[in-house]
């Protein structure tokens, strides 16, 4: 079981986001890692790119399967994680922390309203399985 | 419809007790008494009984309207019947897209391995050990011909792998346009016509210098704009000229567009110089391979720089090490293909030409580096020899295909005089190129005998 | 029980390099006649800037080295000549060598396309022939030899379609496929320009038909169908769905790669179908060859045959010629008329079994099914209970409870000497073990296999560690594809230094 830090934001498509000011550091959850499997190759969207809460910011890669990434938030991505391009691994080893994917400028603060809450999210979780 | 294929239930009965046991039997590896044993265990009485639940409608009242199943001997002597109606025992100078070139005995020998044969695509890898070697040997090597840094483990053929380099380079740059040579073959200009069509991808044509049948590098420059993802063009081309590869790639490059560098004749690799200033090389490796066998299966090459490799549709074999820490190969960037992306495929391909690709490897491996040299020279010397001594169209530097004109009388009836002679002659060009209608494509390759061309050449003088 | 033959054996020998690894220079396996012509320089001829160097790391080996190369290459490979693939939907049956001989006839492997046609007839002859053969068994009007494998096939179908609709004034805008389906159709629509609309199967695995007109609107172009479909189990209301979607102008398309439950027994032109394709390679024994080649035919009802790709065979006078006079053609899909040399084996066979052994062969591919899943029943659970067809769909459900998946069953399996069934896939079944034998295993053989997976189940429950780290017995051992994903090496390059 791991632990869903409670500081953060998640979605139903398994991404957290975690707030700093005005921008989202984003990436995706642990159980997100856990279903995919080891990840060979993240693509993310470049910086400087517009993205809307919900719509895709990128795309995971492992053996047998491709997720879509979607943006927990609105705004422009003024950062992207360059480490899982060379150690995709990092996604599966630490997802809320070294494996961020990246970091938003936020364009509406206030969609934050809209996602789950750690406790949410788990409860999400466990109605899923 | 053939008459022989509607016969009645009757006379099938009749034919099937004179020539007594059903000859299909020998594929059905089962004892009556095992039938009746496995029926048992399913619960049925009869074979029919497991198709009970289907409903009457979908059913087929009768048997199928075929002939009962021929013996070994008789079906053999169908094919033989059909071999000896397609013209045995003549010398050929056919080329454009197909090519006669000697098959050393090794090929077959390997490919005609059972376990090479009848294996099934190496998804298993701890079992596929055999075929993902032999790809990832023909994948370097196609990489070491052409000059790229990454080659699949082959598409259909060449006419396919020129769209599939076209959308490849769509997805890179983004654009929705491709200008293509006239003077690439004319069937794969007609394939990439068929896949654009439905993709929104735009296809311009320009054509080809009057004088030397080279790429019309003005005309080009015009047609390339931003909005263009690739200019491609063939080397040696449709007429047997060879291109001004940098020349193109610089014009295409010059507006942010790729070059795609096609060739049909893959033995012009042992001796041209590789295509290093092109993003993506596609091409066909009949010659390699296998005889033209009216037209297939043959395989496609498709190669590119390693900074396009996650763009390159098709089966890619990759190195890996297995649990026990030894080196082994498995399918590798799986995600991009159709059984995982679905819709958002690269391609929607699920084959790689792998027995073919396997015989161009074995055929590669017997030249090695200075037998595909010697063959390509051998190639070039005989077809400058037949070319010397006929009026050739073009000026432009060729390999081992050219373009000869006719004179008074039409290519057709030059090549019906050849017939007589049992020659083949070369490919009458009105039904491509209107413009070249007085004109016929010859190739000529390391079978050709000095003989058959001194022939080719009286005739076409005598016109 | 199993006697304890195993089939698939390690192969004994030394470790065998790369060609690269064995090269060394001077060493030939090639001898070419001397010119009978003058040589010419290259360079002089071309121009140096033509001319390449020598092929750089390019191998030089001997021949005897080539043979044994290969040869230990080949070992380290199952086929069907060493035992059975139970690959669902794959039709791995025996590739008849009287194919082979069939295809290296005299006159049939070396006539070139361009060859005129007056010296072709023997070819055009074969593709004629295979042509209402194919018709005959489809129930449908005109077939199409062109494309150069099943997906290909699929996109020959859709282009069809699409052009079809078109010179009705609305190419129309979607496709219907199943969540059932193999991962070409999808990729095929959108390749074709297609958006793609999944629908749910019902609890049965099939389409819903109540469903159907509720989703049915007119953006629909067509549905691809599989039948039976990738459960093996047959659409029993295909007729209806054939009906549903002609009502509203769309059509329905045959995804054939399950053809070897239906020859001789039902033909899918009789229910409604208006287009498929066929792999010649799966149905009609032509041989897999490591990943191909293969060939996908294209059947259609006669209101898609003016759009059938060009050129088209037709009678002139006691000839065949191709007819390349087809205005509403979609064009050409790819350069020549067709894989010929596996058009030749799918006829072979089909002249060797006749209409009589076709119908057989489906019979006993049906009933080898059956067995495996009345046998296996009290192990693994199965999904959907309607009738099995030529394949049959189990779930991994009872040994996920002991963390033991679908694929380390499959990996198992290797250990027993057979090769996996096809792993997690129709998508719909959790875990899924997709088991297709066809009609050319022996009772032997299928009993070998069950006593396998009856094995492997309780090994699940006494000892999984067993399956989970299988295969143990193989010359390699599990294959590490994540850092081949991770960090891909494509091709050899000469060690630095």
């Amino acid at each position: 079981m791991s632990t869903y830090p409670g500081s953060y934001w998640y979605t139903k498509e398994h991404e957290w986001v975690k707030v700093e000011g005005e921008i989202g550091i984003v990436g995706i959850t642990f159980h997100a890692q856990k279903e995919l499997g080891d990840i060979v190759y993240v693509e993310m969207v470049k910086p400087g790119s517009r993205v809307e809460m919900g719509k895709r910011l990128g795309e995971l890669q492992s053996v047998k399967a491709v997720s879509d990434v979607y943006s927990p938030v609105s705004g422009e991505v003024i950062e992207v994680n360059p480490v899982p391009s060379d150690a995709p691994e990092v996604l599966n080893q630490d997802p809320h922390g070294a494996g961020w994917l990246a970091k938003i400028r936020m364009s509406a603060p206030e969609e934050i309203a809209a996602l789950m809450t750690a406790a949410d999210y788990q409860a999400y979780l466990g109605e899923e399985t | 419809m053939g008459q022989a294929f509607s016969l009645s239930a009757t006379r099938v009965a009749m034919v099937k007790a004179l020539a007594g046991q059903e000859t299909s039997l020998r594929y059905l590896p089962k004892s009556d008494s095992e039938r009746q044993q496995m029926l048992e265990a399913c619960g049925v009485s009869s074979p029919d009984d497991l198709f009970a639940h289907l409903p009457a409608e979908v059913r087929l009242a009768r048997p199928l309207g075929l002939e009962p199943g021929k013996s070994e001997y008789e079906v053999l002597e169908y094919f033989r019947a059909r071999g000896a109606e397609n013209g045995c025992g003549y010398a050929s100078f056919l080329g454009a897209g197909a090519y006669y070139h000697y098959r050393p005995v090794l090929v077959d020998a390997v490919a005609s391995r059972g376990e090479f044969l009848t294996s099934y695509t190496p998804y298993q890898a701890e079992i596929s050990q055999g075929t993902l070697t032999a790809i990832f040997e023909f994948q370097t090597m196609l990489c070491q011909l052409t000059g790229m840094d990454v080659a699949n483990a082959s598409m259909y053929d060449g006419s396919t792998a020129v769209p599939e380099a076209a959308l490849m380079a769509a997805r890179i740059t983004g654009r929705t346009g491709v200008v293509a040579a006239r003077a690439l073959h004319p069937e794969y200009r007609a394939v990439l016509a068929t896949y654009s069509r439905n993709r929104a991808l735009a296809v311009e044509e320009f054509g080809y210098a009057s004088d030397t049948g080279r790429l019309d590098l003005d005309e080009l420059e015009r047609k390339v704009t931003d909005q263009t993802a690739a200019v491609i063009i063939q080397s040696p081309n449709f007429f047997g000229v060879i291109e001004d590869v940098p020349a193109a790639a610089e014009i295409a490059h010059g507006r942010g567009a790729l070059l795609i560098d096609v060739f049909t004749e893959a033995v012009s690799l042992g001796l041209l110089a590789p295509p290093t200033e092109a993003d993506i090389v596609a091409g066909e490796l009949q010659s390699f391979a296998v005889a033209p066998n009216y037209g297939g299966p043959y395989a496609g090459a498709l190669a590119t720089k390693e900074r396009y490799m996650r763009q390159l549709p098709g089966r890619l074999a990759g190195k890996t090490r297995d649990a026990r820490g030894n080196r082994a190969f498995c399918l590798t960037l799986a995600a991009r293909e159709q059984h995982i992306r679905r819709e958002k495929a690269t391609s929607n391909i699920c084959t790689n030409q792998a027995l073919i690709a396997l015989m161009a490897t074995v055929f590669m491996t017997v030249y090695g580096k200075r037998g595909l040299r010697e063959l390509a020279e051998q190639n070039l010397a005989k077809a400058h020899y037949l070319a010397a001594r006929l009026p050739r169209r073009f000026s432009g530097p060729f390999f081992n295909e050219f373009v000869v004109q006719t004179g008074r009388r039409c290519p057709e009836a030059v090549n019906q005089a050849l017939l007589e002679r049992k020659i083949i002659g070369g490919l009458p060009l009105g039904r491509f190129y209107p413009e070249l209608a007085n004109s016929m494509l010859l190739a000529v390759t390391e079978m050709s005998r000095r003989e058959v061309m001194d022939a080719v050449a009286e005739v076409l003088r005598n016109e | 029980m199993s006697d304890g033959i195993r089939k698939a054996r390690t192969h004994v020998s030394q470790d065998e390099p790369l060609l690269f690894e064995l090269s060394s220079p001077g060493k030939k396996a090639y001898q070419l006649p001397a010119l009978d012509v003058p040589a010419v320089d290259p360079a002089a001829v071309l121009g140096a800037g033509n001319v390449r160097a020598e092929i750089a790391g390019f191998p030089e080996v001997s021949e005897v080295e080539i043979v044994r190369h290969f040869t230990r290459l080949a070992t380290w490979n199952y086929a069907i000549d060493l035992g059975m693939y139970p690959l669902g939907s794959c039709t791995m049956k025996y590739n008849p060598r009287l194919n082979e001989l069939a295809a290296s006839v005299e006159g049939l492997a070396s006539a070139h396309p361009y060859q005129p046609e007056a010296l072709a007839q023997g070819a055009l002859e074969i593709m004629a022939q295979l042509e209402a053969a194919l018709a005959e068994i489809t129930g449908l009007d005109a077939v199409t030899l062109q494309p150069a494998a099943g997906a290909h096939g699929e996109l020959t179908g859709i282009l069809l379609i699409r052009a079809y609709l078109e010179a009705r004034g609305n190419p129309r805008r979607k496709i219907l496929i199943p969540d059932s389906a193999h991962g070409t159709n999808p990729a095929t629509a959108a390749t074709a320009g297609y958006a793609v609309e999944t629908i749910r199967s019902n609890e049965r695995g099939m389409i819903d038909l109540d469903n159907l007109p509720r989703i049915l609107d007119d953006g629909v172009a067509a549905l691809m169908l599989t039948n039976p479909n990738t459960l093996g189990v047959f659409e029993e209301n295909i007729c209806r769905i054939a009906e549903v979607l002609h009502a509203r102008g769309a059509l329905l398309y045959l995804d054939g790669a399950n053809m070897n439950a239906l020859v001789g027994i039902s033909r899918p032109g009789d229910t409604g179908v208006d287009v498929m394709h066929l792999n010649l390679h799966k149905t009609f024994s032509t041989p897999h060859g490591g990943g191909g080649p293969g060939s996908g035919p294209v059947a259609v009802k006669k209101h898609l045959e003016p759009f059938l790709p060009v050129p088209r065979l037709k009678r002139a006078g006691a000839a065949w010629t191709f007819d390349y006079d087809r205005p509403q053609s979609i064009g050409r899909v790819r350069a020549f008329y067709g894989n010929f040399a596996v058009l030749v084996r799918a006829l072979a066979y089909i002249l060797a079994c006749g209409a009589e052994g076709l119908r057989s062969a489906t019979l006993d591919a049906v009933l080898n099914a059956n067995y495996i899943r009345q046998a296996l029943l009290p192990y693994y659970e199965l999904p959907h209970q309607a009738p099995t067809m030529h394949e049959c769909v189990f779930s991994d459900a009872r040994q996920a409870r002991r963390g033991v998946r679908t694929g380390d069953i499959a990996k198992r399996l290797i250990d027993y000497g057979f090769h996996p069934y096809t792993v997690s896939f129709p998508l719909i079944v959790s875990g899924a073990m997709m088991i297709e034998p066809t009609e050319t295993e022996s009772k032997r053989e299928l009993d070998l296999f069950i006593d396998a997976l009856i094995s492997i189940a309780r090994e699940v429950e006494e000892n999984p560690e067993l399956v989970l780290k299988a295969p143990h017995n193989t010359r390699t051992a599990r294959v590490d594809e994540v850092t081949a994903a991770r960090k891909p090496v494509l091709r050899w390059r000469p060690p630095a230094g």
